[in-house]
């Protein structure tokens, strides 16, 4: 039985690199981030983590929904197109 | 499988409804995690169940869910971590679970439910017919229906023994009232089961990840593995019926040998349906029975071998047609077909001669609706 299909690792599924699929890129000001964690929270892909002078996103994987822009309390987090 | 005959080397017969009956099987095969919701007519298997992980008679974690999705969802990811599971459910309950059904299956885990097979609204009835199970027969589940409350004990581990080799969820189906709270004499026998197995288990620890989004080629070949394994399962229930039941695998074939007319059913209704083939034989009707005990995988082999005259008695419709009637014609076999038993509506052992007749005499249009 070939469970490929089912189990994989633990970052990388079948389907790949899903940032691939994303229309919008979120920016992220590392003037106006305070860090709060409130993206990476909320980010659904658990793909944003905490930088140096702000949150940064893995691209790789991030597909562009814009949750985190909408929970910014900063408004640090612009979506540009690709 | 082994069976395990107590002192004579037979089992301690006592007088159970197939609920019951049920409840004895799982309490031998000994399940690490139970959950389920209660919905009439299956409540009576898991209040049982409960009994006895109160009781200390059973070593089981009965996890009371607050729903029949989360039912399947509790013994889905207890599964993925290596438990032997169990739920059991009907009609409204096994709507509400559907989505997790297809999860269980497509993760390819070992699990065991019981349906108490029942009508799905609306209207609103509580009584037996298929609908219910039916609507399993796409998502990739062993399906097996049973005709007694001995059969649905036995049927209930064999279900774990097939399930744990081939990586598929098991439902052993057995119809609302007229077996879930009817009671008959049934033997109840130890067995042995193989030690729980499985393709993979994820523990803590482990980083990976389960089912993951895909792509369509991982998915294709997923569900085609699923459908294949589903196919082949069929030797596996087959041998594991031989050790223990011996019913007939697939299917049970009565009084076919020399049969010009063959009825096709499923299902508790057969036994009335065998007394009114019965009566036709001592008229001289040549005239048997293909019950299918299974519905998943389908007995494309028994029902290819009827005689050419055949009729299938449904208890669950598709569009106009039964769903076992489309399944038979789609074997490439000419059959009449008849919609019966919706709802609880009685056939008793009287209407199934009449019909049989009917059929015998040629008057049965292609697909008619016992009403």
């Amino acid at each position: 039985m070939d469970l490929s299909p089912i189990l994989s690792e633990a970052t990388v599924a079948s389907a790949g690199e899903t940032g691939s699929w994303r229309n919008y890129r979120p920016l992220v000001s590392s003037e106006l981030c305070s860090k709060c964690g409130n993206c990476i929270v909320y980010c659904p892909e658990g793909v944003i983590f905490e930088g140096v002078d702000s949150v940064e996103i893995d691209y790789r994987f991030c597909k562009g929904c814009g949750v985190c822009r909408e929970v910014c309390g900063q408004k640090a987090i612009e979506m540009v197109p690709e | 499988m082994r069976a395990e005959g107590n002192r004579n080397g037979s089992g301690v017969k006592r007088l159970l409804t197939s609920n019951e009956a049920i409840a004895e099987a799982v309490k031998i095969a000994k399940p690490d995690v139970i959950a389920a919701y209660p919905i009439t007519p299956q409540s009576p298997i898991v209040e049982k169940l409960a009994e006895m992980v109160e009781s200390g008679e059973l070593d089981a974690s009965f996890v009371r869910v607050e729903s029949e999705h989360s039912a399947m969802a509790v013994i889905h990811g207890a599964a993925t971590a290596g438990a032997r599971v169990f739920t059991a459910t009907s009609s409204h309950g096994l709507a509400y679970m559907f989505e997790m059904c297809w999860w269980i299956a497509g993760s390819r885990l070992p699990a065991v439910m019981a349906v108490a097979t029942r009508s799905i609204g609306a209207p609103w009835n509580i009584h037996g017919d298929h609908t219910d199970i039916m609507s399993l027969r796409d998502a990739g589940w062993i399906i097996g229906m049973a005709e007694s409350a001995q059969e649905a004990f036995d049927m209930t581990l064999q279900a774990f023994a097939v399930s744990e080799v081939v990586n598929i969820p098991f439902a052993v189906g057995i119809d609302a009232f007229t077996m879930s709270h009817t009671a008959e004499i049934v033997e109840i026998r130890n067995a042995k089961l193989p030690e729980r197995r499985q393709a993979y288990r994820i523990l803590p620890g482990m980083e990976v990840a389960v089912n993951a989004v895909t792509m369509g080629e991982a998915r294709m070949k997923a569900r085609y593995d699923l459908a294949i394994d589903l196919e082949k399962s069929a030797e596996v229930i087959e041998r594991t019926d031989g050790e223990f039941g011996s019913y007939g695998g697939l299917v049970e074939k009565y009084r076919l040998e020399d049969a010009e007319y063959a009825v096709v059913m499923a299902g508790g209704w057969c036994g009335d349906a065998k007394d009114a083939i019965d009566m036709l034989r001592d008229e001289g009707v040549r005239i048997g029975m293909l019950r299918l005990r299974f519905i998943r995988p389908f007995p494309e082999k028994a029902v290819k071998e009827l005689p050419s005259e055949v009729l299938v008695v449904d208890r669950a419709n598709t569009g106009i047609k039964g769903i076992l009637g489309m399944e038979t014609a789609a074997c490439g076999v000419e059959v009449k077909n008849v919609v019966a038993g919706i709802g609880g509506l009685d056939v008793g052992i009287d209407d199934f001669y009449r019909l049989f007749g009917k059929f015998v005499d040629g008057k049965l249009e292609k697909v008619e609706w016992l009403i």
